[in-house]
C-alpha cells in the first residue's frame, strides 16, 4: 500500500509560500511515476481555504491540521502535531522547503521520528532502490553530496527555486486531523512577530536578485540598486564587505555567512567575487557582473559582464529594463 | 549559570575543496571553529560574565579538534569535552546529536548554545536534534538573548523579519550572525588555556556502542561542481553596453 | 633541533593575524595617508595582551616568550608596520629596560600599567648630535637634593606625545663620556617636559614620531633607572633586545608585500598568461620567499637566545640587519611585480616599500648592526 509523498506546506499569514508549490509540482512527477499519492499537509489556524490553493498544484490529498496552538509557528507544537500524524499514516517521504521554518522544524521532526534527513537539497531524483536520492551542496557549494535514507520516512528540506512551479488541477480528498500536542512541546511562546513590509520578494525565494558589494561605496547608494530591483521585481542583496562596513543590514547578506540563494538571475554590482560570496550565489542560473576592475574574480564565472562604473551602468540598465516592459 | 556550547571544527571558508578517492581531502586545509559557533561561544561568555558559572565546550571529532577547543578555552570557556572515537568516521547528524546528548548529560547546564549552521556540511541539524534528544525546547537562529531567572526572551530571524519568543530554560538556542561580535582569544587567555581541562572521551566512556549510532542516512557520495566559465563581456559606450546586456538577458538567457 | 612552533605560538599567530586582518588592515591606507595615530587600535592591542607579551604575570604581563613577541610584531607589521613599531617601541624600548633594570617599586608603578597597555611607553635616546654615536648626548641631568633636573631635547622619538611613560638618557658627567650617562623614567605631564616637532616621515606615517623637550624638568631621585653612569649600558642592552622587535617588524613588512605580490601574480594576465606562469616572475617570487624564510629563521634564533638567557647581541643585530635588508629587497620587488599599479596608492605595496626603509635605519642603522656583529665575532 502506497503511503504517499508528503509536502509540509508552509504558509505565512494564510499565504502559501512559493517553495511549497515548487515541491508539490516536483513531487507530482514522482507521484505519477510511483503511484504514491501526493499529500499536502497544512498546519495553522483558519487554513481551510488553503486546500483550494494546493488543489491547483496536483495534490491527491490534503491534510489540514487546524488548531489555535498552531496559529504561529513554534518548533515544539509543529513537531508534536506532525510526529503523531506521520507515525499514524507512515508516509514514504516528507518534504519541506529550506526556509527559516523548514530548517528548524525538519531536524527536530526527524529526530523525534528517529530518522535521518537531507538538508537544503538542490536535487531530488526518484529511483526504485532508494525511492529518493538527494543532491545537496556542501562547503558553500564548493562540493556536492548525494545521499539516500536508510530509514523511513525519508525527510528532506529543498532549497527554494530548485524546481519550477507547474500548475496542475486536481480534486484532492480533504482530511482534517486533530493536533495532538504534548504539553512539553509548548515551552516556547511567540510574543511578537515583526515582519518588515517590503514590496520586494524575500531574498531566498526571489527569481532575480541585484546585489551590491564594496563597490557601492556607502549606504546611500543602495537606492540605485533598489530602483533597478523595483523595475524587474528583484530582491536586493549585498556582499559581506558591504554588510561589515555597516552599509546594509545583515539579513541582506548573500554568502557563506549569509543567505544562500538560487535565483534565475543574479546581478552582482561592485562585488569582487570572494569565495565566501560565491558560496552563497554560485547556484544561480544566470550571473551578471558589473565591476570597474576587469581583473575581478566575479568575471571568471559571470555569464555576462560589464567592465565599468556601476554608478553609471546600473541606472542605464534600469532604463533599458523599463523599455523592455 | 552553567552553559554548554556545542562546537564543530570546520574548514576555513577560504579552503579549496579537493576530492581524493571519493572523499573530501583535508590535507593542508586550515581548520577553524565553525564561524557560527563563535557567536555561541561569545554569548556564553557574556552570560558567564553577567551571571557567573562555567562554560563547557563540547565537540565530537578527531584529534585536530582539540586545537579548536583550546581556542575556545583561550577565549574564556572553562573546560572542554571531546568525544573522539575511531568509529566516528562516517556518522550522520542523528548519531552526532545522540552522542552529544550523552556527553552533555554528564555536565550540569542551564543553557545550551550552538551555531545555527556549520559552514562545512551546512545541514543545520545537530543542535535542534540535540534539543529533541534532551527533551528541551529550542529556538533556531537567534539575534538577541535576554535571561531573567529561568526565562529566556529571544529574538530570532524568520523569513521577512524577526520573531520574539519566550521560553523556559534549560533550552537549546542556535546563534545567527548579528547576535554579537565574537572576541579574539587574548594572549593571556592563550597562556591560561593549556592549564584548563580538556577531557577526551570514547563512545565506550559514554556507554554507547557503535551499533547505537549506526547511520540513518547513506554515506554521502561526493562530487565537485562543473566550474562556471567566463561568459560574454559587453563592449562599446556604457549606454550601448547596458542596452546590449538587457537585450541578451531578454532574448538569449530569457531571464527578464 | 625543532623547526616548528608550539601550539601556543600557532594560536597566537592566528589570533594576531585575525585581529590584524579584521581590525588593523582596513584603515591602514587611510591612517598612512592622514598620518593618523590609531589610539583605538592601541587600546585593543592592550586588551589582547599585545602590549606586555614577554613580561611576567606578576607585573600584569602575559608571561610568554620572545617567539610570541616576534610573532605579534610580525603579524601586525604584515598589514601595518606603523602599529608594529608602536608596540615594539613600547615593549622593547620602554617596558623592557624598566623590567630589566628597574627596582621592584618601579616595576610595580610603571611596568604593570605598561604591560596591560593602560599606559603607553617611549624611549628617548637619540639627539640631534647623538645618533649612532650616543657619546654625543647633550641632554643633561643634575642631581639637586632628592631630585634630578633635566635639560635638553631628544629627537625622532617613537610614540612621543602619545606615550605616558618615557625612559630617557641624559649626561651627568661629560668627562666620563658614555660612562657619565644615566637613564631616567619620566612621566608625561611633568612640568617643563613638552613636545616639539612632529616628524613628517617617508613611511610608518601613522606611528607618532616627536621631539621631546626638557626645560628644568624635575624628576624624583627614585626615578633613576639603574645607577648613575649605567645609562649607556641600559640603552645598549635595551637596543640589543629592541632589535628583535624591529627585525620582526621588517619580517612582517616583507611577508605582507610578498603575499600581495604572490596574489597579484596569480590574478594578473599579460601576453596570455598569468604573471605567475612567467619564469622571470617565478624567480623573483622564489628569491623573495628565500630571503623571507632566512630572515625568519634568524629572527626566531635571536628570540631563542633571549628566551634561553644566552647572549643576544650578535643574533639580534644579525636578524635586524638581515630582516631590514630583506624588507627593502622584497617590497621593492613586490612593487616591481605589480608594475604601474604597485607604484600607486591603490595597492598596499607602495606603502610597504616606504615603510621598509626605516627598518634599515632606526634602533641602530644596518651599518651599526654590522659593527655590532663584527665586534662580537672578533672578540673571541
Amino acid at each position: 500500500m502506497a503511503k504517499g509523498i508528503w509536502i509540509i506546506v508552509e504558509q505565512t499569514k494564510l499565504e502559501i509560500r512559493k517553495v511549497s508549490l515548487e515541491l508539490l509540482s516536483q513531487a507530482r512527477t514522482i507521484a505519477d511515476k510511483t503511484g504514491e499519492p501526493l499529500v499536502a499537509v497544512i498546519l495553522g489556524k483558519g487554513i481551510a481555504d488553503l486546500a483550494k490553493t494546493v488543489a491547483e498544484y496536483g495534490a491527491d490529498k490534503v491534510i489540514l491540521v487546524d488548531d489555535d496552538k498552531l496559529a504561529d509557528y513554534t518548533t515544539g507544537a509543529y513537531t508534536s502535531a506532525l510526529n503523531k500524524i506521520i507515525r499514524k499514516e507512515e508516509p514514504q517521504a516528507v518534504l519541506l522547503g529550506n526556509t527559516a521554518i523548514g530548517k528548524d522544524l525538519a531536524p527536530r521532526l526527524a529526530h523525534r521520528l528517529g530518522v535521518g534527513m537531507a538538508s537544503d537539497c538542490t536535487g531530488m531524483e526518484y529511483d526504485e532502490a532508494n525511492f529518493l536520492t538527494f543532491k545537496r551542496p556542501i562547503y558553500g557549494g564548493k562540493a556536492f553530496a548525494e545521499v539516500t535514507a536508510n530509514a523511513r520516512p525519508i525527510l528532506a528540506t529543498i532549497r527554494p527555486n530548485t524546481f519550477p512551479v507547474v500548475a496542475k488541477a486536481s480534486q484532492p480528498e480533504v482530511v482534517n486531523e486533530t493536533a495532538e500536542i504534548d504539553a512539553a512541546d509548548l515551552r516556547a511562546i511567540v510574543k511578537e512577530i515583526a515582519l518588515v513590509a517590503s514590496a520586494r520578494p524575500e531574498l531566498i525565494e526571489a527569481n532575480v536578485i541585484i546585489s551590491g558589494g564594496r563597490g557601492m561605496k556607502g549606504p546611500e547608494n543602495y537606492v540605485i540598486l533598489e530602483a533597478c530591483a523595483d523595475v524587474i521585481g528583484a530582491a536586493v542583496g549585498a556582499s559581506r564587505a558591504a554588510v561589515d562596513a555597516g552599509w546594509i543590514e545583515q539579513k541582506f547578506q548573500v554568502g557563506q555567512t549569509g543567505k544562500t540563494v538560487s535565483p534565475t538571475l543574479y546581478i552582482a554590482c561592485g562585488i569582487s567575487g570572494a569565495i565566501q560570496h560565491l558560496a552563497g550565489m554560485g547556484s544561480s542560473k544566470v550571473i551578471v557582473a558589473i565591476n570597474k576592475d576587469p581583473e575581478a574574480n566575479i568575471f571568471t564565472l559571470a555569464d555576462y559582464g560589464i567592465v565599468g562604473d556601476l554608478f553609471e551602468i546600473v541606472p542605464l540598465l534600469t532604463e533599458e529594463f523599463k523599455k523592455l516592459g | 549559570m552553567n552553559i554548554v556550547v556545542s562546537l564543530k571544527q570546520t574548514f576555513d571558508t577560504e579552503a579549496k575543496i579537493v576530492l581524493t578517492g571519493g572523499k573530501i581531502d583535508a590535507t593542508g586545509v586550515n581548520v577553524v571553529i565553525n564561524p557560527y559557533d563563535e557567536f555561541a561561544i561569545e554569548e556564553a561568555l557574556k552570560l558567564k560574565e553577567k551571571f557567573g558559572g562555567e562554560v563547557t565546550v563540547v565537540s565530537v571529532g578527531g584529534d585536530k579538534v582539540e586545537a579548536s577547543i583550546r581556542t575556545a578555552l583561550a577565549m574564556g570557556c572553562d573546560q572542554g569535552v571531546l568525544v573522539n572515537d575511531p568509529t566516528l568516521e562516517n556518522v550522520d547528524e542523528w548519531a552526532v546529536a545522540e552522542i552529544l546528548a550523552k556527553a552533555v548529560a554528564q555536565i550540569p547546564y542551564d543553557l545550551i548554545l550552538a551555531g545555527r549552521i556549520a559552514v562545512d556540511d551546512g545541514s543545520s541539524q545537530v543542535a535542534v536534534r540535540l534539543a529533541d534528544s534532551l527533551n528541551l525546547p529550542s529556538v533556531s537562529s537567534i539575534l538577541k538573548l535576554d535571561i531573567e531567572g529561568d526565562k529566556a526572551t529571544v529574538v530570532r530571524e524568520i523569513d521577512g523579519g524577526t520573531e520574539t519568543l519566550e521560553l523556559s530554560i534549560p533550552a537549546v538556542l542556535t546563534a545567527q550572525k548579528g547576535l554579537n561580535e565574537p572576541r579574539y582569544p587574548s594572549m593571556m587567555g592563550i597562556m591560561k588555556a593549556k592549564k584548563k581541562e580538556l577531557k577526551v572521551l570514547t563512545l565506550a566512556d559514554l556507554g554507547i556502542s557503535a551499533a547505537d549510532v549506526a547511520s540513518k542516512m547513506s554515506a554521502p557520495k561526493f562530487s565537485l561542481p562543473t566550474p562556471r566559465t567566463a561568459g560574454k563581456k559587453m563592449s562599446g559606450e556604457p549606454a550601448e553596453q547596458a542596452a546590449e546586456l538587457a537585450k541578451l538577458l531578454r532574448e538569449e538567457a530569457k531571464v527578464i | 633541533m625543532k623547526f616548528e612552533l608550539n601550539d601556543d605560538h600557532i594560536m597566537m599567530r592566528k589570533m594576531v593575524r585575525d585581529f590584524a586582518e579584521e581590525e588593523v588592515k582596513p584603515g591602514a591606507e587611510e591612517r598612512d595617508e592622514e598620518e593618523k595615530f590609531p589610539m583605538d587600535l592601541w587600546k585593543k592591542c592592550g586588551e589582547l595582551g599585545l602590549a606586555g607579551v614577554t613580561f611576567p604575570e606578576e607585573y600584569n604581563g602575559v608571561g610568554a616568550d620572545y617567539i610570541s613577541y616576534a610573532i605579534t610584531i610580525e603579524e601586525l607589521s604584515r598589514v601595518d608596520a606603523s602599529l608594529g613599531v608602536t608596540i615594539s617601541a613600547h615593549s622593547s624600548l620602554c617596558a623592557n629596560p624598566i623590567y630589566k633594570f628597574g627596582t621592584e617599586a618601579q616595576k610595580q608603578k610603571y611596568l604593570a600599567p605598561l604591560a596591560t597597555g593602560e599606559k603607553m611607553g617611549a624611549f628617548g635616546l637619540t639627539e640631534s648630535l647623538a645618533g649612532s654615536d650616543a657619546s654625543g648626548t647633550r641632554t643633561t641631568a643634575v642631581k639637586v637634593g632628592d631630585e634630578y633636573i633635566i635639560n635638553g631635547s631628544k629627537i625622532f622619538i617613537t610614540n612621543g606625545y602619545y606615550a605616558d611613560t618615557y625612559v630617557i638618557t641624559a649626561q651627568m658627567d661629560k668627562s666620563k663620556g658614555n660612562k657619565g650617562i644615566a637613564a631616567f623614567i619620566l612621566e608625561k605631564g611633568t612640568p617643563g617636559f613638552t613636545f616639539g616637532k612632529k616628524e613628517k616621515k617617508m613611511g610608518i606615517r601613522s606611528s607618532a614620531t616627536y621631539e621631546l623637550v626638557f626645560e628644568d624638568v624635575h624628576i624624583p631621585a627614585e626615578n633613576l633607572l639603574g645607577e648613575e653612569g649605567q645609562g649607556f649600558k641600559i640603552a645598549m642592552t635595551t637596543l640589543d633586545f629592541g632589535r628583535i622587535g624591529i627585525a620582526s617588524q621588517a619580517l612582517g613588512i616583507a611577508q605582507g608585500a610578498y603575499e600581495e605580490a604572490l596574489k597579484y601574480s596569480k590574478e594578473r594576465s599579460q601576453f596570455g598568461m598569468t604573471l605567475s606562469q612567467m619564469p622571470v616572475i617565478q624567480f623573483k617570487l622564489a628569491d623573495m620567499a628565500i630571503q623571507i624564510e632566512a630572515a625568519r629563521l634568524l629572527v626566531y634564533q635571536a628570540c631563542y637566545m633571549a628566551d634561553q638567557h644566552l647572549p643576544v647581541s650578535k643574533y639580534s643585530a644579525m636578524a635586524k640587519a638581515f630582516a631590514g635588508d630583506t624588507a627593502n629587497f622584497v617590497t621593492s620587488e613586490a612593487v616591481q611585480i605589480l608594475g604601474g599599479y604597485g607604484y600607486t596608492r591603490d595597492y598596499p605595496v607602495e606603502r610597504m616599500m616606504r615603510d621598509a626603509k626605516i627598518t634599515q635605519i632606526y634602533e641602530g642603522t644596518n651599518e651599526i648592526q654590522r659593527v655590532v656583529v663584527a665586534a662580537n665575532i672578533l672578540k673571541d
